[in-house]
C-alpha cells in the first residue's frame, strides 16, 4: 500500500545552511497493517508524513501509495492523490472553524472520489458520538470532540491509507484511548494502512507493530566519529 | 456544493467586509446607471417633448430661452411680439399650424398659458397622440371672453384642482400673494396626463390672459410666442432666413430638436463630471474588494491551507477567491438596482416638479445590465490578485510547524 526509497528532504537554516531533516532508505506498509512510529519531537517525523501525503515536495527519492508514485506526480496529480487514497489526522486537528461539524466532513469529502455524501458524513459523525453537534462549530466542542471531527472527516471518505500525526497528543487519557480505538477500529473495516506517528509510549504501548523513526531516518542519526 | 459553501462561510466569517465593500458596489452601480439613464431619458422626453412642434416664434432674443419658455414653460419670456406678427406667420404658405401663447400670471407658482383651444384639438403631441381630457371635463370655451380655465394634471394635483373649482391668478410668472387678479376663472377639465411639461400649466383662453386686470394695455394683444408646425422641414430654413437673418425683430427658433440638443451640449460637463465620479466610485469599490479580500488572506490562510491537505486543488482555491470577489460584486450589484430606484424616483421627482418631464423609472435600459456585469467583472477581477496570493499558499508550512 505504501512504499518509500530513498525519500529525502532539506531546509535551509536561518544561517543560510542546508539542513537535512528527512533521509528514509526504505519503508513500506501492507494494505490493513497498522504501524506506530515513535518519534520525538523534531525528529522530522511529521515532514514525513507531509513528504508521503505530498503536501511538502521530497528533494529525491519515491513514495509509492496503492500503486501511484507520489514523488513522480504534478501538484494537481498529488491533490488528487491525497484525496482520492489518503485520509490526514493532524495534531492540532485543523478543523475549519467557520464550518459546522458536518460542514467540516462533508467538505473533506468534497475533494474526494465519493463527493459530498452528507448521509455518510453523518453516520460518521455519529458513530463518533457527535451525532447532536452536527450544526455546532469547532469552538463550541470540547478538546476531545474536535479530535473526533478530526478522525471522522479523515475517515469518511474510506481512504487506503491513513496518516495520523500524533493524534492523541491534546487528548486526556480516557479520551486518547477511545479516539485511538475509533481510528484502528475504522482502519480495521476498510482494510486501510495506518501509520501512526508518536511520542506517547502508553499509546504506541496498543500497537502490536512499532518502528522507531530515529532508527530508520539517517538524517537524525549522529555521524560517526 | 464544495465552491458554493466555501465561498458562503468565508462571506459570512467576514460578513463586516463583505456588507461595507457590497455597499460600495452598490452605491458606484445605482450611481452608474441613474446618471446614465437620467441622461438618456430625459434626453430623450426633452426631445420628444419637443417633437410636437417644428419651431417657436418669439421676440428677438434667445432662441433657447425661446424655446424653454414656449414649450418647456421655463425661463421669463425674452418679450412680446405684436398679434399682426402671429396672424402673418399663420397665414404664411409654409406653415401647417401656428398656436400662439401669452405667459405672465401663475396660479400659486404653476404658470397660467393663455392660449387658443386649437392647441387641443388641432395638435398631436406624438402621431396619433391628441390631447384629452380626465373623464368629467371639458375644454374651455372657445368665447374668448368666458374666464375658464384647463388645469395640466400635474399642477392640478399639486393644487388640488377639480373641474368646477374657481380661482383668482396671480400677476407674474412668481408668486406672490399680494400680487391677485381680481378675475375669477372656473376650472372646466383636467388634461389627462400628457407626461411633458403641459401637465404643469393651468391654460386659459389666450384674449383671458392679455386683458388680466394690472396688465398694461398697450400690450393686450400681443403674445408671448407662436407655436409652429411646418407643411415641411425645408420651409425652416426659409423661414430662418427671413426672420433671424434678413430682418431683426423677431426671432424664429427652429428646429426645436437641434435648439434643445444644445442645451445638453451646453450641460455635458455636467454629465460627465458625474459619470467620472461613478467611474471612480466604481473603481474605489474594485480595489476595495481586492483590499478587502486580500487584507483577510492572512486570517484565512490556515483554512487555505487545510482545504489543500484536504485534496482542494490549487485552481479550486483560486477559483473559489475570484468567485467570492466576484459575488460580492453580485451582492453589490443586486443592492445598486435598490440604490438605483431610489435615486432615480428622487431625480425622477425632481425633474417632474421642475419641467414637467417625466422619466419612466421602471423602464428596462440596456445600462441595467452592463452595468452590473461590468461590475461583478471589475470585483472578479479584483479577485484575482488575492486569488494568486491563495494559490501560492505554502501547506506544510501553514498548518504547523515541521516538529
Amino acid at each position: 500500500m505504501l512504499a518509500v526509497a530513498d525519500l529525502r528532504k532539506s531546509f535551509r537554516s536561518p544561517e543560510g545552511e542546508r539542513v537535512e531533516i528527512v533521509n528514509v532508505a526504505t519503508f513500506a506498509l501492507a494494505a490493513g497493517e497498522q504501524v506506530a512510529l515513535r518519534g520525538e519531537s523534531g525528529s522530522g517525523k511529521t515532514t514525513f508524513l507531509h513528504l508521503i501525503a505530498g503536501i511538502l515536495a521530497a528533494d529525491g527519492g519515491r513514495v509509492t501509495i496503492d500503486g501511484a508514485e507520489m514523488t513522480a506526480l504534478s501538484e494537481s496529480q498529488r491533490d488528487r492523490l491525497r484525496a482520492e487514497k489518503l485520509g490526514y489526522i493532524f495534531q492540532t486537528f485543523n478543523l475549519l472553524q467557520g464550518y459546522t461539524v458536518l460542514e467540516n466532513v462533508v467538505l473533506g469529502m468534497s475533494f474526494g472520489p465519493r463527493g459530498a455524501d452528507r448521509a455518510h458524513a453523518q453516520a460518521m459523525l455519529g458513530r463518533m458520538g457527535l451525532g447532536h453537534r452536527l450544526d455546532h462549530f469547532p469552538r463550541q466542542l470540547s478538546t476531545g470532540q474536535q479530535q473526533r471531527v478530526a478522525v471522522a472527516r479523515a475517515l469518511a471518505n474510506r481512504p487506503k491509507l491513513v496518516l495520523a500525526d500524533e493524534p492523541t497528543g491534546n487528548l486526556d487519557r480516557r479520551h486518547a484511548r477511545e479516539a485511538l480505538g475509533l481510528i484502528r477500529e475504522v482502519c480495521r473495516e476498510n482494510n486501510a494502512a495506518l501509520l501512526l506517528v508518536s511520542h506517547d509510549e502508553e499509546v504506541l504501548a496498543q500497537f502490536e507493530q512499532r518502528r522507531d523513526f530515529a532508527v530508520i531516518n539517517e538524517a537524525m542519526k549522529e555521524p560517526a566519529r | 456544493m464544495t465552491l458554493p459553501l466555501i465561498i458562503y462561510r468565508s462571506l459570512r466569517q467576514h460578513a463586516l467586509s463583505t456588507v461595507v465593500t457590497a455597499g460600495s458596489i452598490a452605491l458606484a452601480c445605482g450611481l452608474l446607471m441613474s446618471v446614465w439613464t437620467v441622461k438618456t431619458q430625459s434626453q430623450a422626453a426633452f426631445a420628444s417633448t419637443g417633437s410636437a412642434f417644428d419651431a417657436v416664434l418669439g421676440a428677438r432674443g434667445s432662441k433657447l430661452q425661446l424655446v424653454l419658455n414656449a414649450i418647456f414653460h421655463l425661463e421669463a419670456s425674452p418679450g412680446n411680439l405684436a398679434y399682426s406678427d402671429y396672424e402673418f406667420i399663420k397665414r404664411h404658405p409654409a406653415v401647417k399650424t401656428a398656436i400662439p401663447i401669452a405667459v405672465g400670471d401663475n396660479l400659486r407658482g404653476y404658470r397660467l398659458v393663455g392660449t387658443l383651444p386649437e392647441l387641443f384639438t388641432d395638435v398631436e403631441l406624438a402621431p396619433g397622440k391628441k390631447i384629452t381630457l380626465q373623464p368629467g371635463g371639458r375644454f374651455f370655451s372657445a368665447d374668448p371672453t368666458v374666464k375658464e380655465a384647463v388645469a395640466g394634471s400635474f399642477a392640478a394635483e399639486k393644487l388640488g384642482l377639480k373641474a368646477g373649482d374657481t380661482f383668482h391668478p396671480f400677476h407674474g410668472l412668481t408668486y406672490d400673494e399680494k400680487n391677485q387678479h381680481a378675475e375669477t376663472y372656473a376650472v372646466t377639465g383636467i388634461l389627462a396626463p400628457t407626461n411633458t411639461p403641459m401637465d404643469r400649466v393651468i391654460w386659459i383662453p389666450l384674449r383671458g390672459l392679455q386683458t388680466m386686470s394690472g396688465h398694461d394695455p398697450r400690450a393686450a394683444t400681443d403674445v408671448s410666442a407662436v407655436l409652429i408646425q411646418l407643411r415641411a422641414p425645408t420651409a425652416g430654413f426659409m423661414l430662418d432666413l427671413m426672420y433671424n437673418k434678413q430682418g431683426n425683430r423677431l426671432t424664429f427658433a427652429y428646429p426645436v430638436g437641434t435648439i434643445i440638443a444644445e442645451l445638453f451640449s451646453k450641460i455635458s460637463w455636467f454629465d460627465r463630471v458625474l459619470e467620472l465620479v461613478a467611474y471612480l466610485v466604481a473603481l474605489v469599490a474594485a480595489g476595495s474588494v481586492l483590499a478587502s479580500i486580500y487584507n483577510s488572506m492572512s486570517a484565512r490562510q490556515r483554512d487555505l491551507a487545510i482545504l489543500r491537505a484536504l485534496g482542494a486543488k490549487r485552481r479550486t482555491i483560486f477559483g473559489a477567491v475570484v468567485s467570492e470577489a466576484a459575488v460580492i460584486g453580485v451582492l453589490g450589484a443586486l443592492a445598486g438596482y435598490v440604490v438605483y430606484f431610489v435615486l432615480l424616483t428622487v431625480v425622477a421627482g425632481v425633474i417632474r416638479t421642475q419641467t414637467g418631464v417625466v422619466l419612466e423609472v421602471w423602464r428596462w435600459q440596456p445600462v441595467l445590465a452592463f452595468c452590473p456585469l461590468g461590475m461583478i467583472g471589475l470585483c472578479a477581477l479584483g479577485g484575482v490578485v488575492p486569488a494568486f496570493k491563495a494559490y501560492r499558499t505554502p501547506v506544510a508550512e501553514t498548518l504547523a510547524p515541521v516538529s
